[in-house]
């Protein structure tokens, strides 16, 4: 049976397709077989992300309709063994997603995956809906933000509520944090929250914080999920992300700021 | 750096003003999350009738619904100010 973790938000452009991107490419490096499902019919970008723009054939909403078989429309990454993408549909709208036709796709899924990332569209309508109502755990990412974190807040309502597991009365979905575009600096001249203030305020563990990064943006030029980039701090704190995910217990990095130099820090307190 | 913190902790800054306002607002939509939609309309038309014969302020009927297994309980709370009473 496959562990289903949706990725979601409710605030728009806060990395919730890098961010799915980077967990599922992670796990898959991991050596577990993992699907990225992007769940945001009509807007799609998981493919764009992922580099397989141009190897889409058949999308979700084909396999839900039957139109075409799972074998047809996964596509397998050419780079990471064990990770393969369904990309949504670009023509059709959100409300050809129903809860039948979803959790037959995703209980297909289930056979022969491990994990199943379900990319959530960004709002409160039918496909952010849909891409949570049969998680098992949910990544909440938020920007140290105001309206990011007040939207987050509201998607752990509907976590609570709106899932399978709340509707059946099962164990809740397990929730975890994932802070992103988070820069220390900024945090440290008390011009962002920091990532106590979030933790405080949304109360759910922490999966990880990622700094805000160039990599992330050349990354997504390149159509390379930014795990890849090794060398990039972004990528480091993904990986940390995914450990954490498979229980594994990695101290926080990133969440101070660089050393510099001794007037470099004097130059703070004028700030 | 905590030294540095605390210091700079004697000026409120934005990141402050901004928890601040987020703790406020997230309660607020914590205790009306899971309530029917027009509790927040019925609240306010309390508030007109209460204001009929007593002056209070925005913040003084608060609304809370409660759910037992099979049995909810609405619950109505207004605060009166001091003067009122004394009249």
């Amino acid at each position: 049976m496959a562990k289903v973790i949706v990725v979601t938000s409710g605030k728009g452009g806060v990395g919730k397709t890098t961010s799915s991107a980077a967990l599922g490419t992670g796990l898959a490096l991991r050596g577990y077989k993992t699907v990225v499902i992007d769940f945001d019919v009509g807007l799609r970008n998981l493919d764009l992300i992922m580099g397989c723009e141009r190897r889409v054939v058949y999308d979700f909403i084909n396999v839900i309709r039957q139109e075409s078989n799972l074998n047809q429309s996964l596509i397998k990454d050419k780079r990471v063994d064990n990770l393969y993408i369904l990309a949504a549909s670009q023509t059709k709208d959100k409300d050809t997603l129903d809860i039948e036709g979803v959790g037959r796709v995703i209980n297909e899924l289930s056979q022969t995956f491990d994990f199943i990332i379900c990319d959530s569209p960004a709002g409160i309508e039918k496909g952010a809906f849909m891409a949570m109502y049969f998680a098992d755990e949910a990544v909440i990412v938020t920007n140290p933000e105001v309206s990011s974190v007040r939207d987050s807040d509201r998607i752990l309502g509907l976590l609570a509520s709106k899932t399978a597991r709340a509707v059946n009365n099962r164990d809740a979905v397990k929730e975890h944090l994932l802070m992103t575009r988070y820069d220390p600096s900024r945090v440290a001249k008390g011009e962002m929250l920091s990532v106590e203030d979030v933790t405080d305020i949304l109360a759910i563990p922490l999966l990880g914080v990622i700094p805000e990064s160039e990599s992330v943006l050349s990354a997504s030029n390149s159509g390379n999920p930014v795990i890849l980039d090794t060398e990039s701090k972004a990528g480091q704190a993904y990986d940390d992300a995914v450990g954490r995910l498979l229980g594994e217990d990695r101290m926080h990095r990133f969440l101070e700021i660089e050393k510099k130099g001794f007037f470099q820090k004097l130059g703070l307190f004028r700030s | 750096m905590r030294i540095l913190d605390f210091f700079r902790n004697n000026r409120k800054t934005s990141a402050s003003t901004a928890k601040d306002r987020l703790q406020i607002i997230v309660a607020q939509e914590r205790m009306t999350r899971n309530g029917p939609d027009y509790l927040p309309m019925m609240k306010e038309e309390l508030l007109l009738v209460v204001r009929k014969y007593i002056q209070v302020p925005d913040g003084a009927v608060t609304v809370k619904l409660d759910k037992d297994d099979d049995c909810e309980v609405l619950e109505l709370n207004i605060m009166l100010p001091e003067q009122a009473e004394a009249e």
